[in-house]
Parts: C-alpha cells; structure tokens; sequence
C-alpha cells in the first residue's frame, strides 16, 4: 500500500493599504503601473523602508497558526534575474524567518489531525509579466509593477498532508483564519493567497522522490493536482520506473501535471544578508499586544457552535469558516433565538440567494428583527416551516418583512378543521385511485395524498392538521367499507 | 577679491550681508568652469541654466537664510538630482534623468545651496583615479599628469580647481579622503549611518557613505551640519542628535590623545608620506596633544575582507542594470542574450570584475569561505578600533601611502586597490575619519593626513584636524 506525502508552500499576501517597502497603494486591478514609485521600480539609488504593519499581520498570522515568533529577525537578498524583478533580487527573510513550529488541525476523514507548520517569513513579491500568447513563443511582453513590493507571508508546512483532500481541508481552513484575522482576502483568483505542491509517494517509512506542483490557481486545483500527481507516481512506482525530482505545472484543461516546458535552470540564489536592512526585532510586549488582539478562529467558533447552539456540524462549520456569516449568525440566534432553524435558513434560503445573486451576506437587507418576526408568525401558527422558507426568500427578493409578504400572498396557514375537512374531501374524491390503494394496505399513498392537500392549498395547510384530519378521512372510509 | 578663492562660510557671510549678490557668486564660479573645466574635467554636466536662475529667485529673496544660501556646490555623479542626467559615470545610465532628489540634495537646497553640476567618478564608484570612468578621467588641477585620486575625482578636482568651493562625494573604500587627499582639499567620510544614502547609487550598501569635500575643515562641518541626520527614506541612518559641528573647532588638542599605528612599518609606505606623518605628530606634540601608540593588528586583512564584501554586495546592486526599464538597451533574440549584450555593453572592465568577483564569493558552496570569512574579519577590524579607542580620542593615519600617481601608472587592479590600504579599515568599522593636507609639497602635493574617530564623534574629527590644518 503505497503512502503519499504532501507538502505546500503558500505565499499569503497581506491585506496592508502600502506595500512592504513603500508607500504605494497595494489595490487590486489598478490600472498598470500606476501604483509605482521608485522604491518599487528599483530605480538607481532607492532604499526599502519597512512596512509596520506587514510586520503586525505577519506576526498575527503566525500567532493564529500557534507558531513561535522569533524576536529577531533577518532580511536577505535573494539574486535572480528577471524583467518582473526590478532589483534583480527579492528582498525576503532568510536565516532566521519571522516565525517558526506551529501547527494547524484539520478535519479529515478519519478524524482531528495536526498539519506542523515549519515556518513562517516576510517577502516582497515582484511584478507581473504579461506574455502576449505562449511565453515560449510570445514576441513580446508587458510587466505590471503594481504588484511589485506588496508584502507577501510565505507559510511552509511539514509534509504532515496525506491527500488532496487533505490540503483542500488545510487551505480552506487557513483562508478562513486570514479572513478572520483581517490580513489578507484570500482570494486566490486575485493571487492573494497562492500555493505549491510537494508530493512523494513511498510503500514504507523511506521517502520518496519529491516532485514539486506549481501554477495551482483554485483549492480545486491543488486537490486535483495532488490526486492526479499522487497516481501517477505509484504508477511510476508499480512499473518498477523512476521519478525524477522535478517541478511540474498542473494544466487545468487536461487535467494532468507535466514537466515544466521552461525548464528551470539550476538556480544559485546567492543569499546574502540585506545591508539596506538592519535585522527585525520585536520585543515581547508587541507580540503580546497582538497576541490579545487576536479575535475566536473559525476552528475554535465551530466548535463553539456546535456546543453552544447545537447546529449541525457542516453548519457550524460553513457559518463558522466565513467571518460575516458568523457575524450575522450569532447576531440573529442572540436576539431571535431558534440557532438551528436559523443556522437552516442561513445555509440553505439564504446563502442560496447570496449565490445566485452573487453578493455577500452584509449586503442584504434581511434582519434579525425580520427573522423574529418570521419565528412568531411560525410559533403563532400563522404559518408552517415550509412556508416560512418561502417567506424568507420572497422577503430577500422584494425587500419587504415577513409580515407584509405573508399578508400580501396570503400566505396565512389554514388551521381550521371545516376548510381542511372539505379540502380533503375534494382530494379523496379525485383521487379514488390512490384511496383505493391506501386502502388496501399501500400506506406509503399517504404522503401522496398529503401532498395534494397542500398543493390545493399552495402549501398554507396547517400540516399537523392536516395530517390529523386526512388520517381521520381515511379511517371513516375503511369503517365504510 | 576674488570670490573662486573663497569658502563656503565666507561666501554666504557675503551673500546674507548683500555685499555680493547669488548671481555673481555663481557666474564666477561658471566662468571659471568655461575657462578651465576643458582641461580638468571635472564636469559630466554643469547645469548653468539653472543655477543662475535659481540665483536670481535667491537675490529675491527677502530672508536670506539657510547655512549654505547662495553657495554653489557640485554633486557626484552617483547622487541622484531630480531632472538632471545621473550616470554614476556609466555608460549604462547614458541619458538617465533622475525622476527624485537624493535626500542630501534636498537637504542643501533646503539650505539655500546651489547645484550647479554633476562631477565625474569612476564607474560606480569603482576606482581611485576616475580612469574607470565610462566617459574620461578628470585630472588633477594641481598637475594635470597626475590623477585627482577617486573615486570621488571630479569632485574633488572641483574644489580643488576653483569650481565650486565645495561638493558631494562618496565613499565607500576611501572615495572622498583619498581624493581628497590627492588634491589637497579636506574630505569627510562621516560615520556609517551619520548621513542618509537615499538617492546614492549603490555600490556597496554596508559601507557606501555620502560626505563633503572643501577647502577647509570649518567648511566641512558647515556642511555636515546640513546634510547629517535621520532620514525617514533610510533606515540605516542613526537617531542620534545632530550637534553644531562647528562647535568646538577652535578648541586644540591641548591634553588630546593621538593614536599612532604601531603597525605602520608593515605596510609600504612613500618617505614623502612618512615624512609628513612625522611632521604631523611633531606638531600635534607642540600643540599638546599626547601621542600613543595603538594597535590595530587586523589591518592588514582589511583589503582582501573588503574586495570580498563590497564586490559581493555590488553584485547585487548592479543587477538592475538589466536594460528593461531604463538605461542602455542591448540586443538579442531571447531574454538571456538581452541581458548579455545590455551588461556587456554597458558595462566597464572594473565593474565587470568586481561584479564577477562578488556573484563568485557568493555562490553555493563558497559563501562560508568567502563572504561569511570577510565578515568575519570586519568584525574583527571593528573589534580592534574598539579597544584602540579606549585609550585614545583620535588615531592619526597618513591617508594613502603615496602621493598622487600620473595616469596610466598604476596598472595592475591591485597596485590601484593599494591606494586604499588606509582607508578602507576605517570604511569596514564604519568609523567616521577626515583628511587634511599637511606637510611639505614635493611637485605642488602635500599629503593627505587621516584622523579617525569614534563613532559618531565628527564633533571631535573637526577639532584635531582643524588645528592640524590651521598650522598646515
């Protein structure tokens, strides 16, 4: 039985307004280059001056993933060239990183498991080349600086991960915490959060040849990439063939890895301690100040949900991952009670509507005083459970409050015995079919004949009722017999 | 009176008491520029449009206040002036405009000063002789078959000549003392972190400082009071308070104690520069200063620990040379040939080496011995001046070992390299030192006497080495 060994490196760039050595603005999808300066062109003569706030983030960030934050640390140079490079090196922490050993736990399958986080540093990222067509063919090229100099945190794990599935639970989890943080977006479309693979296979406790992934653009991708690499190299492996230590890219449309077509020289980076520069220190108190400040992480708060409002635990843990949802959940459970029926709305009417409008929770219009409005109408037998999901998205849809909804479609409930009584008639005498049936021992034709009184009565059947009195129909009509 | 003869105290003196207005000032000097600079070359570019104008908005000025107001000053060519060509005497920064100010040029100007040109170095400041430079060398104005010592010739030679009565140089082995020195002018390199480097072209960032050269030390501590400082743009600069620099430099060195070199008879040194030394310490003596001698037993390793860390350290700040964003554009059919014939080109001998030297000391599997060794025995230099100067205020080192040399001389890279041999163990502990020319000329040149100080104490270089240079 072959075992796989993953391992990622994600470059988590932080969400500060200016970039890690100047001041200019770090904003997505600005025109280009126009949030340049020279600091971050590396024109002749310019000095980086850091960012404190990147300084915080990444502090931040290492303290939520339990690592231990290296009270000084070193910048280096790190030398390559490249047209989106405009210094012909990176400035970024080598030798002693910001942080180092934490972990994180994720779900998997066969339970809790702790994913060991190595460390944890401060960096630069460089501009970005635009090729007109294939690179390799391209005539021509474009570099947008804006991004050059915006701080990135770059997180090494342990090759802890066992699967693809594995580092979809791992990157899900800590782009939730980032959110949850406020240092970064996490969007990895926007390249806020960007991720490569280690993958070895091996039969017993030696280790295998790694294989390094790269251009993963999606939690999706990465997790295709790792099954598809993963199988691939046992196959290797089964035909008694070698894997070469390589990088391989994933190409999304064949949904396979392949050797890098650039093939990537042996790179001599020739590191040496940043002189412009002086080392990083922080002292205890800074790193306690931001220590209190950090706020319940999504793993925690699921956990606290489920404990605390007895939800579900895929709710708990969709409402807990997102930053707002859990905002407005608790919101909406302290004031309206009902966590479980709200935790139900919420992922199921709610985040339905937010998907398909594609918006986000904080730009509805729907309250927690509309959703103990919409309790009482239920509590008061105005309206069944099923209703009130309607209700819910009629709301979201038009704007308006339960109670306006409820009374403009006229959605009250009916309860009273003498309407339902001549609804079922109605169904039980068009349906002689199906009475016959029931009658004859097919009890499962109860539930299709429910199912009529509600249609007849768009659904408002007071479905207790209801029940109550077709069951009594019924049993009239087999005394008959 | 002849206002070229004159300093920069004087001149402003002159200026604020409206005895002579900003735009004499700077027409004589531009004059003596027309007259002369053919021959000297000091000047990669004089910027005479613009100093007389910003003359004129001077002499319209009501509140003629500033350190330097009205003085003109000319800026090496590796120090970035917004909307003038800065080269660093390279080909592949032909035709670069600086898009920024450095933040000493701010600093002067703020101050009322007046840039009137760029001066020739070598090569990124690569040399001791402005040969390396990429468009010709400066001569010395005292004898133009000799060199005016570099890297900082031209602004050396520009003071020393009567272009300006004081400039910008940088120096990051010995670039301002030693030309300085070889042009018989007074030329600082203040304390490592002491004056901001924002807007200095790179050559090598631990050592590289910006300092000023004058025709005498008062002049220089005027100036050092203008450009010293915290630099938010820096963060190599110190927070240390700037004193008066000007403060004490009447003050002698009555009860001072000199530190001489006991190891000075290891190195080869000229008799004219030993002769000088001797005169030096004989009439610090007079003066009653205490001589004692120290020793700094590393010194010997400085040379070879520097060509170690400044070409490594260069390597990399010469990267973005590259010819994709500015600069000279080479050719080639893929990135790579691009890259080669743009650095190729562009590119001198000296630079090239220096280049190849530093990417070699950094590579795998050669860093421990190389870069990691060098730093090492700087910290080991730095070490010694340490436990030097608990026993003394100052320690007296001739600035080279020999007077100005004639083009063509030196011509192996190392006989160049040990122009420096003095120089550059005060530039690895990033100790602030001072040259003033002393003693007797042998072909119209004195030689340059070097004090070095403690750290951040140019209040006391300015002292010692003034009442050395009054009775020079």
């Amino acid at each position: 039985m072959y075992k796989a060994t993953v391992g990622l490196e994600i470059h988590v760039q932080l969400s500060t307004k200016t970039k890690l050595f100047c001041g200019c603005s770090t904003e997505f999808a600005g025109e280009p280059n126009t949030q340049v300066c020279p600091v971050c062109l590396g024109l002749p003569g310019v000095l980086p001056v850091l960012n404190e706030k990147a300084i915080e983030f990444g502090i931040k960030l290492a303290l939520a993933m339990k690592m231990e934050i290296n009270e000084f640390s070193t910048f280096y140079r790190k030398n390559y060239f490249y047209p989106d490079l405009p210094k012909g090196y990176q400035i970024t922490q080598y030798g002693i990183p910001l942080a180092k050993n934490g972990s994180l736990e994720i779900n998997t399958k066969e339970g809790l498991k702790k994913v060991r986080i190595q460390k944890g540093h401060l960096e630069e990222d460089s501009g970005k080349s635009i090729h007109i067509g294939d690179i390799t063919e391209s005539e021509f090229s474009f570099i947008d600086f804006n991004r050059s100099g915006v701080p990135l945190m770059e997180i090494v794990t342990e090759p802890d991960l066992e699967s693809g599935d594995e580092a979809y639970e791992f990157l899900v989890l800590l782009r939730s915490i980032v959110r949850t943080l406020g240092v970064s977006s996490g969007d990895m479309e926007k390249g806020a959060l960007r991720c490569d693979v280690n993958i070895s296979v091996s039969k017993d406790k030696t280790k295998g040849t790694k294989v390094e992934v790269k251009n993963l653009n999606s939690f999706r991708t990465v997790k295709r990439a790792i099954e598809y690499e993963v199988e691939r190299q046992i196959g290797l492996a089964e035909k008694g063939e070698r894997i070469i230590q390589e990088t391989r890219h994933f190409d999304e449309k064949e949904g396979i890895t392949k050797p890098m077509r650039v093939k990537e020289e042996l790179n001599d980076y020739r590191y040496f301690p940043e002189p412009d520069l002086p080392p990083l220190v922080v002292d205890k108190n800074y790193i306690d100040g931001i220590k209190n400040s950090i706020p319940e992480l999504p793993n925690e708060k699921e956990k606290r949900f489920i404990s605390q409002y007895r939800i579900p635990e895929d709710y708990a843990r969709s409402i807990a991952y997102s930053p707002r949802l859990s905002v407005y959940f608790e919101n909406v459970a302290k004031f309206a009670d009902h966590p479980r029926e709200v935790a139900n709305f919420l992922m199921v009417n709610i985040a339905g509507f937010l998907n398909e409008k594609n918006i986000e929770i904080t730009d509805i219009k729907f309250t927690k005083e509309h959703f103990k409005e919409l309790f009482e109408l239920i509590e008061s037998g105005k309206i069944s459970l099923s209703i009130a999901k309607s209700v819910i998205e009629d709301c979201l849809r038009e704007n308006k409050s339960p109670v306006q909804v409820v009374q403009e479609k006229g959605l009250i409930q009916i309860s009273d015995p003498d309407s339902l009584t001549k609804i079922i008639s109605e169904v039980l005498r068009d349906n002689n079919l199906q009475v016959d049936q029931y009658l004859n021992g097919k009890d499962k034709v109860f539930a299709f004949l429910i199912g009529q009184v509600m249609k007849k009565t768009q659904g408002k059947a007071n479905p207790e009722t209801a029940n109550k009195l077709l069951l009594e129909e019924l049993s009239k009509l087999k005394n008959e017999r | 009176m002849e206002i070229t003869k004159l300093g920069i105290k004087e001149i402003s003196h002159l200026i604020r008491n409206k005895k002579v207005s900003t735009k004499e000032v700077v027409s004589s000097y531009l004059d003596e520029i027309h007259n002369k600079d053919s021959l000297i070359k000091a000047f990669l570019s004089v910027h005479e449009d613009e100093a007389l104008r910003i003359a004129e908005q001077l002499d319209n000025e009501n509140n003629k206040t500033g350190m330097l107001f009205g003085v003109p000053f000319a800026i090496k060519d590796n120090i970035n002036v917004f909307g003038f060509e800065t080269t660093a005497g390279s080909k592949i920064l032909k035709g670069y405009i600086a898009p920024y100010n450095a933040t000493v040029v701010k600093k002067i100007r703020n101050h009322g000063g007046i840039i009137i040109g760029k001066t020739n170095p070598d090569e990124f400041a690569m040399g001791s002789s402005t040969e390396n430079s990429a468009f010709f060398p400066t001569k010395n104005p005292i004898n133009t078959d000799y060199v005016p010592g570099g890297s900082s010739g031209g602004s050396a030679a520009s003071v020393s000549g009567g272009f300006v009565p004081g400039s910008l140089g940088s120096d990051t082995g010995g670039s301002i003392r030693q030309p300085a020195a070889f042009c018989n002018v007074v030329g600082l390199k203040p304390t490592y972190g002491r004056v901001s480097r924002y807007g200095l072209i790179a050559f090598s960032s631990s050592l590289d400082c910006i300092g000023p050269i004058t025709k005498n030390v008062e002049d220089a501590a005027i100036m050092l009071n203008v450009i010293a400082g915290f630099d938010e743009n820096d963060e190599t600069t110190a927070i240390i308070k700037i004193p008066d620099y000007t403060e004490r430099l009447k003050d002698g060195v009555k009860n001072v104690k000199i530190g001489i070199l006991k190891e000075i008879k290891d190195f080869d040194v000229e008799s004219s520069v030993l002769n000088a030394l001797n005169k030096a310490v004989s009439k610090l003596i007079d003066l009653g200063a205490e001589i004692v001698e120290v020793s700094i037993p590393h010194l010997k390793y400085a040379l070879p620990a520097y060509y170690i860390i400044a070409p490594s350290e260069a390597s990399a700040n010469l990267s973005r040379f590259d010819g994709v964003r500015y600069g000279l554009e080479g050719e080639g059919f893929n990135l790579r040939d691009f890259y080669e014939d743009t650095r190729t080109k562009g590119f001198g001998r000296e630079v090239k080496r220096r280049i190849l030297i530093g990417t070699f000391a950094l590579s795998e599997g050669y860093y421990d011995a190389y870069y990691m060794k060098a730093s090492r025995v700087r910290r080991l230099i730095e070490q010694d001046f340490e436990k030097a100067f608990n026993g003394v205020d100052s320690i007296l080192l001739p600035t080279t070992p020999t007077l100005p040399f004639k083009f063509g001389e030196k011509k192996s890279p190392l006989e160049m390299y040990m122009s420096d041999i003095f120089t550059i163990p005060v530039s690895l502990a990033g100790l602030p030192a001072i040259s003033v020319p002393f003693g007797e000329s042998h072909n119209g040149f004195r030689a340059g006497m070097q004090f070095i100080g403690k750290w951040f104490d140019e209040m006391r270089l300015f002292q010692y080495s003034n009442a050395l240079f009054e009775e020079a």
